[in-house]
C-alpha cells in the first residue's frame, strides 16, 4: 500500500521513500548514521575530557557538560531519531517540545521549590551542598 | 509459601467489614451464577469483554465508574453518618476503620469514578465526533480498560482480605512508610494504582495518537468539535503527568519494600520530596478529570440552546491555556508546608490567573445560551446546575489560592467543601450530562426524562445542603478527616451536612431507578433516527447504536459543525445526500489480550502485596507470555462484507429520510424557524 | 444523512488517503505514522518518568547521611565503557534499520545480535558496579542518595533489560514471519525505544556520573 499524499512522517524514518530504497539509500542512510556516531563520539570524549582534566575553570564544568549533553542528545534526536524540523514532522517536534517543557518545569520547580523547603524546614541542610541546584536564593 | 498471607487477613473480628464482605461476596457470586446459568457468557465474552471496539470500550468504562461510585458513596455515607453521631461520643466506627474509609472513599472516587467515567466518554465519543472508525490502537484501549478494573479489583479485595490504606486518598509520608504503616493497606494502594496508571498513561497516548493523527478527511485543527479539543488537552495531561505518579508511586514501594530512603525519616531521606512530586501530577490530575467535563458541557450547551457554541476560537485558547498553567501551581497544595513567601507568592499568582481562562469557557458557554432556544433537558439542567455550582467552587479555589489565606483553611473542612464543590459541581454533574446526552447513541433508546429530572434536583440540592455547612465549620476551625469532636458550634452544621448526603442518596437511588426502569420500556422509547436531540456533531450522523465501524463511508468535512451543514442541505431539499458507493470494511478483531493481561496483573498485584514472590514471577511470566502470543497474530481483522455495509446504512438513511419528510409535512414554517 | 460521495478509494478499510492540504486534513493518517506517533508519544511519557527521578536525585544527592558522596564511588572507565556500549549498540541498531528496509535477513539479524550484544555487555558493566557498591555496604539502603542513584540508574538499566527481551522477541519474529508490514513497524518502534534510551545514558553520566564526580 503506498503512502503517496502522507504529509507527515513517523518518527524515526529519514523520508517517505526509505523502504525499498536502493543502493543509493543504503548508502544515504549509512552516512546519516555514520556522521551521527562521529559527532557522538567526539561530544563523548569532550565530556569526559572536560570532566577528568582541568582544561576548564572549575566552577563552569557542570555548565560546559551540560552544554555538550544537550548537544549530544540533538545529534541523537537528528541523526538516529531523524527528528527534524520540517513541515512534515511538526506534530513530532511539537510533542517533544511539550515534553521538555514539562521535563525544565519538573525538575527545575522541583529544585527551586524543595531548596526553599530544606534552608526553611531542615536546619542541618542547606541547597549550597546540591549538585545540581540553581543558584541557591536566601530569602528573609 | 504464601508469603504474608494468612487467614488472620480475613476481617473475621471486625463486624462492619466482615458483614460488608459477606454481602459482596454473596451478591457477586450470586450474578456469576446468574451469567453463567441463563448462557449469557459466549454473548459477554464475544461482544463485549474480548471487545476492541470503543464504543463498547466507553460503555463498559461508564459502568465501571457508575458502580464504584456506589462503593465510593456507601464511604461517604459511612464518614457523614460517623461524623453526625461522634459529637462528645465515640461514634461507630473505630479510628482504624474511620482512616480506611476516608481513604477509600477519596482514592476510588478519582481513580475509579471520577478517571474511567471521563475516560469513558471520551472514549466512546471522541472517534464518532472525529468521523473515523475507531481510535489509534484498538487492543491497546482493551488493555487499557481491563487494566483499570484490576485496580478496582484489587482496591475491593482490600475489603475482605486484609485492610485498606489509612493515610487519606495521597499516601504522605513518613506516615505511608513502613515504620507508621506496617500492613498491606498502602501496598494494596499502591500496586492498584500503579496498575491502573498503567493503563490510564496507554490509554491518553491512545487518545492523543487519535486525535491528532486520525480525522475524517477535511477536518482540520479549528473544524473539530469542542469536545474534541478538551480530550486532546485532558490526555496530553495525562502523558505528561501520570509518569509522575508511576515514579513517585515506586520510590515510595522502594521505600517500604527494599528499605530504600527516598522520603524517610532517617537515612537522608525527605518526605516533603514525595509532596512535591505527588502534587505535580495531582494537580494536573484534577485538570484532567475536569477539561472532558468542560466539553461535555460545550456540547450540550451549544445543542439545547440550538446555536452553534459562541467563540469558538476562544475556546480552544483557553482550554489550551488551561492545559499549561495546570503544570505552574501545584505548591498550592502545601503552601504551609514552608516554602516561604516567594515561592508561595508565584505558585498563589500562577492559580488565580488559572481562573481565567475558565472565567472564559463560562462566559462563552453563557453567550451561547443568549439569544438561543433553550430546551431544558436533563443534560440541559446538569450543565446549568454546573455553571451556579462551579462558579461558586471556582471563586472558594481563588480564595484558597492566596498563602496568607490558606494558612489559616489548609486541610480544613473548607477545602473539603472546595474540593467536593468542583469536583461534583465540575466533573461529575458533567459526567452525569455526558450520559444522559450520549445514552441514546450508545443503546438506541433514551432515559426516562423525569426521573432524571428528579435526579438532578436531588443531587444539586443535596450538595449545597452537604457541603455548604462544611464551608461554615472549616471556617470556624474544623479539621478534615476527624473521627470524633467536641465543639458543640459544629454539631448542628454537620447534622445538616448528614441530611444532605441522604438527598444525595435519594438522587442516586432515582438513577438507579431511571436505569432500570428505561431499559424495562426501551421499547417505547427507542430512537432509530440516531439524532434524537437535534444534535449539531458527527456522532449524530450514524445510526443508533452506531455499526462497528462507526460510517460506511467516512465524511468528507468542510466546515466547523459538519453534520449540522448536511442537515441543513437535507432540510432544504426535503431529500438526503446521494447514497455513497459501498465498500468492504476491515475492523480490528477482537481478542482476550486485554482481560487476560489484567488477569496476570492482578495476579501479580496481589502477590506483590502478600509478599508471595514465585507467584509474582509467574504472573509477569505469564503478562510477558500473553504480549508475545498477541504479537505473533497473523490475522489482525476482520472483514464486513459492502452489502452488509449497505444493508446497514440504508435501513438508517430511510429512517431518517422518513423523520426528515415528515418534519417536513408537519409545520414547513416552524421547520424553518427552527433553522434559524 | 451520510456523507457526500467521496471519490473511489477513500472508503474501505479505514485508511484513507486524500489530496487535501496540509493542516491535518488530509484524512486518517496510515499507520506507520500512527505506529511511529503513539510510540513517541510514549517515548515522552518515559522520558518524563525518568526525568521525576531525576528531580529527585538532583534534591536527595547531598544527602549521604555520613555515608559516601558520589565523588566517592563513581568509577570513570566503567562509565567511560558503558558509554562507548551504548553509543556503539544505537549505531548498530540504525544498521539494522537500513538492513530491514532492504529486506535483508542476513544483516538485519547480524546487526540485531551486535545490538543487543552490546546492550548485554552494558548491563553487565552496570551490575557490576551495583554488586561492587553493594558489597562494600554502599548499596541503595545506605542513604537517600544512595536510593536516588540507584533508582534512577537502575530504572534505565531496567528499560535496557526490557528492551533486550523485546529486541530477542524481534530477532525471533523477522525470522518466523519474515518482513511483514507490521513486523517492520514493531522494529521501527524497537529502534526509538533504544536510540531514546541512549539519549537518557548520555543525560545519566554528563549529569550524574561526570558532574557528580566534579563536585
Amino acid at each position: 500500500m503506498s503512502v503517496e499524499g502522507d504529509l507527515d512522517l513517523a518518527p524515526g524514518y529519514e523520508s517517505q521513500s526509505e523502504e525499498g530504497a536502493g543502493r543509493e539509500g543504503v548508502r544515504e542512510g549509512v552516512r546519516s548514521y555514520v556522521l551521527g556516531l562521529a559527532l557522538a563520539i567526539a561530544l563523548t570524549v569532550a565530556s569526559f575530557w572536560v570532566a577528568r582534566t582541568h582544561i576548564l575553570y572549575g566552577p563552569s564544568i557542570p555548565v560546559a557538560l551540560v552544554a555538550l549533553a544537550v548537544a549530544q542528545m540533538g545529534i541523537h534526536l537528528v541523526f538516529f531519531l531523524h527528528i527534524t524540523t520540517a513541515p512534515d514532522n511538526t506534530n513530532n517536534v511539537l510533542a517533544l517540545a511539550l515534553g521538555i517543557l514539562i521535563v525544565f518545569v519538573l525538575v527545575f520547580g522541583t529544585v527551586w521549590v524543595m531548596a526553599h523547603m530544606n534552608h526553611n524546614m531542615m536546619p542541618h541542610m542547606t541547597s549550597m551542598e546540591a549538585p545540581l541546584a540553581a543558584p541557591s536564593p536566601q530569602n528573609e | 509459601m504464601f508469603g504474608k498471607l494468612t487467614w488472620q487477613a480475613i476481617p473475621f473480628d471486625q463486624p462492619i467489614p466482615l458483614v460488608t464482605s459477606a454481602v459482596l461476596i454473596v451478591v457477586i457470586t450470586g450474578l456469576v451464577v446468574f451469567v453463567f446459568a441463563k448462557g449469557y457468557v459466549p454473548y459477554l465474552w464475544k461482544e463485549w469483554i474480548t471487545s476492541v471496539d470503543h464504543k463498547r470500550i466507553g460503555i463498559m468504562y461508564c459502568l465501571l465508574a457508575l458502580v464504584m461510585l456506589l462503593r465510593g458513596f456507601s464511604d461517604a455515607l459511612m464518614m457523614r453518618s460517623q461524623q453526625a453521631l461522634a459529637f462528645n461520643a465515640p461514634g461507630y466506627l473505630p479510628p482504624e476503620h474511620y482512616d480506611q474509609i476516608f481513604s477509600a472513599h477519596g482514592t476510588i472516587m478519582i481513580f475509579f469514578v471520577a478517571m474511567p467515567f471521563v475516560v469513558g466518554l471520551m472514549n466512546f465519543v471522541v472517534p464518532l465526533q472525529l468521523g473515523v472508525r475507531d481510535v489509534a490502537f484498538p487492543t491497546l484501549n482493551s488493555v487499557s480498560f481491563w487494566l483499570t478494573a484490576a485496580g478496582a479489583l484489587l482496591v475491593n479485595v482490600s475489603l475482605v482480605v486484609g485492610e485498606f490504606a489509612r493515610t487519606g486518598w495521597l499516601p504522605f509520608p513518613p506516615l505511608s512508610e513502613l515504620t507508621y504503616s506496617p500492613g498491606v493497606g498502602v501496598d494494596y494502594y499502591a500496586w492498584s494504582l500503579e496498575i491502573s496508571g498503567i493503563g490510564t498513561l496507554m490509554a491518553g497516548i491512545n487518545m492523543v495518537t487519535t486525535i491528532l493523527k486520525m480525522r475524517a478527511p477535511g477536518m482540520n485543527y479549528m473544524r473539530m468539535p469542542v469536545f474534541c479539543w478538551t480530550s486532546l488537552a485532558s490526555n496530553l495531561l495525562i502523558v505528561v503527568s501520570f509518569p509522575i505518579l508511576t515514579a513517585t508511586l515506586a520510590m515510595l514501594l522502594l521505600d517500604r519494600y527494599v528499605g530504600f530512603h527516598f522520603f524517610t525519616n532517617e537515612a537522608g531521606g525527605n518526605p516533603m520530596v514525595f509532596m512535591n512530586l505527588i502534587w505535580a501530577w495531582g494537580h494536573p490530575e484534577v485538570y484532567i478529570l475536569v477539561l472532558p467535563a468542560f466539553g461535555v458541557y460545550s456540547e450540550v450547551v451549544s445543542t439545547f440552546s440550538s446555536k452553534p457554541l459562541f467563540g469558538y476560537r476562544s475556546m480552544v485558547v483557553a482550554t489550551m491555556a488551561i492545559c499549561l498553567l495546570s503544570f505552574l501551581v501545584w505548591l498550592h497544595h502545601f503552601f504551609t508546608m514552608g516554602p516561604g513567601g516567594d515561592v508561595n507568592a508565584f505558585f498563589g499568582i500562577m492559580s488565580m490567573i488559572i481562573a481565567i481562562p475558565t472565567g472564559v469557557k463560562l462566559f462563552n458557554w453563557l453567550f451561547t445560551m443568549y439569544g438561543g432556544r433553550i430546551r431544558f433537558t436533563v443534560p440541559m439542567m446538569w450543565s446549568i446546575g454546573f455553571m451556579v455550582t462551579f462558579a461558586l467552587g471556582g471563586m472558594t479555589g481563588v480564595l484558597l489560592a492566596v498563602p496568607p489565606a490558606d494558612f489559616v483553611l489548609h486541610n480544613s473542612l473548607f477545602l473539603v467543601a472546595h474540593f467536593h464543590n468542583v469536583i461534583i459541581g465540575g466533573v461529575l454533574f458533567g459526567a452525569f450530562a455526558g450520559y444522559t446526552y450520549w445514552f441514546p447513541k450508545a443503546f438506541g433508546f433514551s432515559l426516562d426524562e423525569r426521573l432524571g429530572k428528579a435526579a438532578f434536583w436531588c443531587w444539586f440540592v443535596g450538595f449545597y445542603v452537604a457541603f455548604v455547612p462544611l464551608y461554615v465549620v472549616g471556617l470556624d476551625g474544623m479539621t478534615r478527616r476527624m473521627q470524633h469532636y467536641s465543639q458543640p458550634e459544629w454539631y448542628p452544621w454537620i447534622l445538616v451536612a448528614g441530611v444532605g448526603a441522604l438527598i444525595i442518596l435519594t438522587g442516586i437511588i432515582l438513577q438507579v431507578t431511571q436505569l432500570t426502569v428505561s431499559i424495562r420500556t426501551r421499547a417505547q422509547r427507542r430512537e432509530l433516527t440516531g439524532d434524537p436531540w437535534d444534535g449539531r456533531t458527527l456522532e449524530w450522523a450514524t445510526a443508533s447504536p452506531p455499526p462497528a465501524y462507526n460510517f460506511a463511508v467516512l465524511p468528507n468535512v468542510e466546515n466547523e459543525e459538519p453534520y449540522w451543514g448536511m442537515k441543513l442541505k437535507a432540510r432544504e431539499n426535503l431529500q438526503l445526500s446521494a447514497e455513497p458507493k459501498y465498500e468492504a470494511i476491515e475492523v480490528p478483531r477482537n481478542t482476550p489480550t486485554g482481560f487476560i493481561t489484567a488477569f496476570f496483573a492482578v495476579v501479580t498485584g496481589f502477590a506483590l502485596i502478600w509478599h508471595i514472590w514465585w507467584i509474582v514471577v509467574l504472573g509477569l511470566v505469564g503478562a510477558y507470555a500473553t504480549f508475545v502470543v498477541f504479537a505473533w497474530r497473523d490475522v489482525v481483522e476482520t472483514p464486513i462484507s459492502a452489502e452488509e455495509v449497505a444493508r446497514e446504512d440504508r435501513a438508517n438513511r430511510a429512517v431518517r429520510l422518513e423523520a426528515l419528510r415528515a418534519a417536513g409535512r408537519a409545520e414547513p414554517p416552524q421547520a424553518q424557524e427552527a433553522l434559524a | 444523512m451520510n456523507s457526500v460521495v467521496l471519490p473511489a478509494g477513500h472508503a474501505g478499510s479505514g485508511h484513507s488517503h486524500s489530496h487535501a492540504p496540509g493542516h491535518g486534513a488530509g484524512g486518517p493518517a496510515s499507520k506507520r505514522i500512527v505506529v511511529g506517533f503513539g510510540f513517541w508519544i510514549y517515548l515522552i511519557s518515559d522520558i518524563i518518568m525518568f526525568s521525576a527521578l531525576f528531580a529527585t536525585y538532583a534534591v536527595l544527592a547531598p544527602a549521604t547521611a555520613g555515608g559516601p558522596s558520589a565523588r566517592q564511588i563513581f568509577d570513570p572507565n566503567s562509565v567511560a565503557i558503558e558509554t562507548a556500549c551504548l553509543l556503539a549498540s544505537s549505531f548498530a541498531c540504525g544498521m539494522a534499520s537500513i538492513a530491514v528496509s532492504q529486506r535483508s535477513m542476513k544483516w538485519t539479524q547480524i546487526s540485531l545480535f551486535i545490538t543487543g550484544l552490546l546492550g548485554f555487555v552494558f548491563l553487565l558493566f552496570e551490575l557490576h558496579e551495583f554488586h561492587g557498591l553493594v558489597a562494600r555496604g554502599d548499596g541503595p539502603t545506605r542513604s537517600a542518595f544512595l536510593s536516588a542513584f540507584f533508582t534512577l540508574v537502575g530504572c534505565h538499566g531496567l528499560h535496557i533489560t526490557a528492551g533486550l527481551l523485546w529486541l530477542g522477541t524481534m530477532m525471533a519474529q523477522f525470522y518466523a514471519k519474515g518482513f511483514r508490514r507490521d513486523i517492520q513497524y514493531r522494529y521501527l518502534c524497537f529502534s526509538l525505544f533504544w536510540h531514546a534510551l541512549d539519549i537518557i545514558w548520555v543525560a545519566i553520566f554528563s549529569l550524574v556520573y561526570l558532574v557528580g564526580m566534579n563536585l
